[in-house]
């Protein structure tokens, strides 16, 4: 046991150990030093990323700076790198992936929460959350070997045949394609969002529930209250979904058709940020090769850390508020 | 709590099929024949008789546990929220069993309203709430229409004077008082039968809670207005009648005056002066 701090001890001893314990307590100190270092190593190595990231993109930046965005041409022969048609593949599939993802993952936490008896509720929940736990690589290859040849077989030529006049779906069908890369996200990225949305609405007071039933609201009228009170939580959810929809890397790259290629058809071959790091940083032998692809990734780290942080807020934000509830 | 003596007294007051009446002149608004309530296996309410005349007040008092709220959730079927309970016996509201099969109890829930000890305003503006059982019940035929009601509920509820300037403001930014003010015009505003009140002032202060006693005064001229209370001075001020509850079961139903000057029943004698409770 340590002795509390006397006036006998040199006064550079007393504050030294004063700053380390306040209570002059060796063990708390020591533990309090550790949980510092291992909050402090996370905050370090995402420092050291950007900073990685940025040093090794300089010499694209420099090269072809804003252009870099807005140019389609990607020829790693001439030494011509644009981002335009990853940003495009990514943002396009992503954005599929949430237009299915978003009702079924809503349909999922309100059945769960507000209509499923307990007794089918958990085993519900537990195989939603087994599908967030498969490895991308396994989506990959059930897309290439099921959900591709269905999508040529069943679902792109009745919808070319139906739809076909519109630019969406004009195109070859080869099951392979952005298409195909958004639903496969999208089955991906269900489970996160239901999950999140299943433990907002459960933070919903009963008491919000009661007050809509005792005014003779129906079943679908007070989930709509609930839904009411839970919309900041839920965007954050959709959020959430999102940024890990444009981080996906594996599952998309087998399936997308890896051609740098912007089209408005979604049975075209398109490509992803992630795609394109993955096949190519073997093959980049030129540092300027090499830079475009790092620049590539501090654009997707950029984006996935604002729509991380956004997401954040928004489900934190419900979450006080819910706790916070009822001040009286 | 006095056990012993307990056991014995419940005995007297089981008159199963009688019911308890208050001669007030009134006709019977609400009767609960032979009422059983069960959570799972737990029985909260043993064969509870208890007729509620119109117009009135109605105070169900008696200590924590003793089956009161769950009397009053069972006058407008919020129990069957509730998984796992059962009920035996007859809620009759104006003569008709609003248990029997087929009874539309959304409709019940809007001609019975209800107030809770929470307030519980929903996250939207004052207007808002206290249009939403006008907008989901499809009770007025115009935004005019709609407008007056809401005005005329906030006055019968004593805010409008309070809110009239910031109506499409945030009913969460209201204190606690007039949020529970709020939550009764809410009620108020699909025009219900009855209302009911579980410890609505109980999470407010002195000045709040006389204003609610006020309002539950002045609204027993349209209104039956069932109460449940913890605090028998609330009850002595607001009721005309009151039931004592005691582990699930009613020991005694009288006008409120006779009740807390000369009870019938030793035991409500005993809660009425704190001997236990």
């Amino acid at each position: 046991m340590d002795q509390p701090i006397g006036g006998r001890r040199s006064p550079l001893n007393v504050n030294w150990k004063h700053l380390l314990s306040p209570t002059g307590n060796t063990g708390d100190a020591v533990f309090r030093g550790l949980l510092f270092i291992s909050a402090l190593l996370m905050v370090l190595i995402v420092g050291a990323m950007i900073l990685a990231l940025a040093a090794k993109s300089m010499p694209s930046i420099r090269q072809f700076g804003f252009h870099f965005l807005t140019s389609s041409e990607w020829n790693p022969v001439k030494n011509e790198f644009g981002a335009l048609p990853f940003i495009y593949g990514t943002i396009v599939s992503s954005l599929i992936a949430l237009v299915i993802s978003v009702p079924l993952s809503l349909g999922i936490a309100i059945f769960l929460v507000e209509q499923a008896p307990r007794q089918l509720a958990r085993p519900v929940t537990f195989l939603i959350e087994l599908l967030a736990a498969i490895p991308s690589v396994v989506y990959g290859l059930w897309g290439i070997f099921v959900l591709a040849p269905f999508l040529r077989i069943h679902v792109e030529p009745p919808l070319q045949h139906w739809l076909g006049w519109l630019p969406l779906f004009k195109g070859p069908i080869t099951g392979i394609g952005l298409l195909t890369g958004g639903i496969i996200l999208a089955i991906m990225v269900t489970p996160i969002i239901s999950a999140v949305v299943r433990d907002v609405l459960a933070a919903v007071p009963g008491s919000q529930r009661e007050a809509a039933l005792a005014l003779g609201a129906t079943k679908w009228e007070t989930t709509r209250v609930v839904l009411v009170n839970g919309a900041p939580g839920i965007a954050g959810a959709v959020i959430l979904g999102l940024g890990r929809a444009i981080g996906e890397t594996m599952a998309v790259t087998m399936v997308i058709g890896n051609r740098a290629h912007i089209s408005a058809s979604l049975f075209e071959s398109s490509y992803t940020i992630a795609s394109v790091i993955a096949n190519e940083f073997t093959e980049a032998t030129q540092d300027l090769y090499l830079s475009a692809l790092v620049e590539l990734g501090l654009i997707l780290f950029l984006v996935t850390f604002v729509v991380n942080a956004i997401a954040r807020v928004l489900v934190w934000n419900v979450t006080r508020k819910m706790s916070g509830v009822g001040n009286a | 709590m006095p056990t012993p003596t307990l056991t014995t007294r419940i005995a007297v007051p089981e008159r199963a099929g009688v019911s308890h009446s208050v001669a007030t002149g009134a006709s019977t608004k609400i009767a609960v024949r032979n009422l059983n309530f069960y959570y799972g296996k737990t029985q909260a309410l043993h064969d509870v008789s208890l007729e509620i005349p119109e117009r009135i007040v109605m105070a169900f008092i008696g200590p924590s546990g003793c089956g009161k709220s769950t009397l009053l959730r069972t006058l407008n079927r919020m129990n069957d929220v509730i998984p796992g309970t059962r009920v035996e016996g007859q809620v009759l509201m104006d003569g008709v069993d609003i248990y029997q099969p087929g009874t539309d109890v959304v409709d019940l829930r809007r001609k019975v309203g209800m107030v809770f000890q929470k307030s519980n305003p929903f996250p939207k503006t004052i207007f808002d709430n206290v249009a939403y059982g006008l907008r989901i019940n499809r009770l007025t035929a115009s935004k005019s229409e709609l407008a007056e009601r809401v005005e005329q509920a906030l006055n019968d509820a004593a805010l409008w004077s309070e809110v009239k300037d910031r109506l499409h403001t945030s009913a969460l930014s209201l204190s606690g008082g007039q949020q529970q003010r709020l939550c009764i015009a809410r009620a108020l505003a699909v025009r219900p039968e009855v209302v009911l009140m579980d410890e609505p002032a109980s999470a407010l202060d002195p000045i709040a809670t006389s204003k609610i006693e006020e309002l539950i005064v002045d609204l027993k001229q349209r209104y039956t207005i069932v109460i449940v209370t913890h605090n028998m001075q609330q009850a002595a001020r607001v009721s005309d009648t009151t039931a004592f509850f005691l582990l699930g079961k009613l020991i005694e139903v009288n006008s409120t005056e006779k009740m807390f000057t000369n009870p019938s029943e030793k035991l409500t004698e005993d809660y009425i002066t704190g001997r236990f409770g």
